[in-house]
């Protein structure tokens, strides 16, 4: 499988910290892959994906996405990946389909082309109803699920997922998972962080361990728990190599 | 460009289903032009037009007493109280009432304070005419004897609530009153100790009358007014709180987690910033356009007089528009720097509160101290007040407004440019 992202002595240190938020980290991610970043509080899991997504500039090291150089080809890049934050990043007292239909905008997309593909994707994800309805009337799972639309519109090559089913109930996850699993399909390359590490061992093709801003382990989620001696999920292999203490920061 | 006019779409969207930010927008400033114009209003004609109730204590009794009761009998703007419950006021129930705030003003006129009066104007003009005898040889009126007096006073006694321009106003009104009665008194002794038969009406005629001219260019300006003053600045007042819904929408932004959507699509902040700029432009345009419809069209409802821009319009929009984006400028330095509404709101009110009174919203810069009058050259507010003032009363030209609308745009592009400046050092730090 061809590259698509490449990291290599990826370092952050943000100002006024005497701490490496990322130390050294390489990195290399395939075209169709569904990479999951796994990692305790504070391990560097949001640090990394504000750097692949081109939200904040590394300290040292080098960023590529295929051919494309990070801090020559921002915009470039930033055109081909979408972003699902952990936050509602929506306007609550726009509706569903207006929300999608400016975020959609900023990627260029045709407006005859965008009004067609936000009625579809709406009614892809069981929302056809609630287009005009705003935002803010929305319960958690709905807004979701609109979280989600609005960072594949643009049909991106590679996704950016934090915490895609947090706090939704049982029928929008499988809404949402249904959805990814149909965008793998397509070839789109996933990028997963999140601390559901059952849902992790089972929708991830490869996954990451982080820990204090360096990869523990890679690997595929069957061979990583076959590393383990005794271990049957993840969160066995998960718990073994970060141990059990509290990760709090402030 | 599409990236730029759909952000201005979704800015027009969020402030037309925020109704507490239209209200700021909108309805705030139509209230606070017609109140502070209304207030500003009464307060001058507190002084010059309204009725004024004025205490008079004679206790003279004499003619001095009524001089004083016969002029400000005749002020057409006074209105004399000399008792109360068919009873005479005396100096301390006049004191009484006005420290009460029942009365706002009392006139005490001493004992005694005619005869002196006459006394002492007897003697100068007996000394004038003695000089007059004296360059005549005539030896029957020589100079009288030098003769100290006393000086008798009167006591006004003013509300302590009264502010300090009004006491002036009413003092300088009382003591040109004052000085007419001690200017017949004077006559009227000459007369008769010239014993002439009939009055000459020397005072019945000004000497020397005042031609009030506004030193304006051209022949077509707008006659100045208090309305004239009242209305740019509190047009420019409203225009500069826009900083406040602006400085909120950004803060809003960033908290929601929209920010993260922006900032990792393929649009540069500049064409974030741009969408709101355009929007907001819109809005202090219509917002000038409320302020100046009411100001002609509902002013003279409410008994103020109208303000008409007349040929000066186009001139004022343009300010309008220069400072508008002046406002935007600020606002968006204010969003961008805040972290929260609970920073940006009141920061951005209360400094436009302060570059307000520095720019001579309330008290106008050259009756200022010295050194306000040096940091208020610096104030946005200034500048935008000085243009309109340029073209409203002094009937200025776009040349004439050339400096102060070059600053504004200094301004907004240092404030904007300061914006993206902390904003991406703070995002890629």
């Amino acid at each position: 499988m061809e590259e698509i992202i490449r990291v290599y002595q990826l370092s952050k240190r943000y100002a006024g910290s005497d701490r490496y938020a990322l130390k050294d980290l390489s990195l290399s991610i395939k075209q169709g892959e569904i990479f999951g970043l796994l990692g305790p509080n504070g391990a560097g899991k949001t640090t990394l994906i504000s750097t692949l997504c081109g939200m904040i500039k590394p300290t040292s090291g080098e960023l590529w996405f295929k051919n494309l150089n990070y801090q020559q080809h921002r915009r470039k890049i930033q055109q081909q990946i979408g972003v699902v934050p952990q936050e509602y990043a929506l306007y609550p007292t726009l509706t569903a389909a207006e929300n999608l239909y400016y975020f959609g905008s900023l990627y260029g997309l045709p407006a005859a082309t965008l009004k067609q593909d936000v009625a579809h994707g709406l009614e892809r994800v069981g929302l056809a109803d609630f287009a005009q309805k705003p935002i803010k009337t929305f319960s958690g799972g709905m807004q979701r699920r609109v979280n989600l639309l609005a960072g594949i519109l643009h049909r991106p090559n590679v996704l950016f997922l934090d915490e895609p089913t947090v706090g939704v109930d049982v029928h929008s996850k499988e809404v949402i998972m249904a959805l990814l699993h149909e965008l793998h399909e397509q070839g789109t390359t996933i990028i997963y962080s999140s601390h559901h590490l059952n849902e992790a061992q089972h929708f991830c093709t490869k996954i990451a361990i982080i820990d204090e801003g360096s990869i523990i382990v890679e690997g595929k989620p069957q061979q990583l728990i076959e590393s383990v001696s005794g271990a049957t999920t993840l969160e066995n292999v998960f718990i073994h190599l970060t141990g059990s203490q509290l990760r709090d920061y402030a | 460009m599409r990236k730029l006019i759909v952000s201005a779409y979704k800015e027009v969207l969020l402030l037309l289903r925020d109704w507490g930010g239209l209200a700021i927008l909108f309805f705030m400033p139509s209230v606070l032009i017609i109140t502070i114009t209304l207030i500003q209003e009464s307060t001058f004609k507190a002084v010059g037009e309204s009725v004024l109730p004025i205490v008079l204590v004679d206790e003279d009794q004499g003619e001095i007493g009524q001089l004083v009761a016969k002029n400000l009998a005749e002020a057409p703007n006074i209105q004399l109280v000399t008792e109360l419950d068919g009873s005479p006021i005396d100096d301390n129930r006049a004191h009484a009432l006005v420290s009460s705030g029942e009365y706002q003003i009392a006139l005490v006129i001493p004992k005694g304070i005619s005869d002196e009066l006459n006394d002492k104007v007897n003697h100068n003009v007996d000394k004038i005419l003695g000089e007059f005898a004296l360059t005549e040889n005539d030896s029957t009126t020589a100079n009288p004897p030098e003769k100290k007096w006393k000086a008798k006073e009167i006591t006004i006694y003013f509300d302590p609530a009264a502010g300090q321009t009004f006491r002036n106003g009413v003092k300088s009104n009382i003591e040109r009153m004052l000085s007419k009665v001690e200017v017949q008194k004077i006559y009227d002794v000459f007369i008769n100790q010239m014993e002439l038969s009939e009055d000459p009406g020397l005072l019945n005629d000004e000497i020397i009358t005042f031609n009030e001219t506004i030193a304006q260019k051209g022949e077509d300006g707008i006659i100045p007014n208090a309305v004239q003053h009242n209305v740019p600045a509190w047009i420019l007042f409203g225009i500069f709180f826009i900083v406040v819904p602006l400085g909120i929408n950004l803060v809003k932004e960033k908290n929601l987690g929209t920010y993260i959507r922006l900032r990792t699509s393929p649009v540069s902040y500049a064409i974030i910033l741009g969408g709101k700029i355009m929007t907001y432009t819109v809005i202090c345009l219509i917002q000038f356009a409320l302020m100046l419809l009411i100001a002609k069209y509902i002013f003279p409802l409410i008994g103020l007089i109208e303000f008409d821009p007349g040929a000066q319009l186009p001139l004022m929009i343009l300010i309008a528009f220069v400072a508008g984006l002046a406002a935007i400028g600020l606002g968006i330095l204010i969003g961008t720097v805040a972290e929260t509404q609970e920073q940006s709101a009141p920061f951005g009110a209360i400094f436009v509160i302060i570059l307000a009174a520095l720019g001579g919203v309330w008290v106008p810069t050259f009756i200022m101290p010295e050194v306000m009058q040096k940091v208020s050259a610096f104030s946005p507010m200034n500048w935008g007040i000085s243009a309109f003032y340029d073209v409203i009363l002094r009937n200025g030209t776009a040349a004439d407004i050339a400096r102060p609308l070059g600053y504004l745009l200094l301004f907004f592009a240092v404030t904007l440019l300061a914006a993206l400046f902390y904003d991406k050092k703070h995002q890629t730090h």
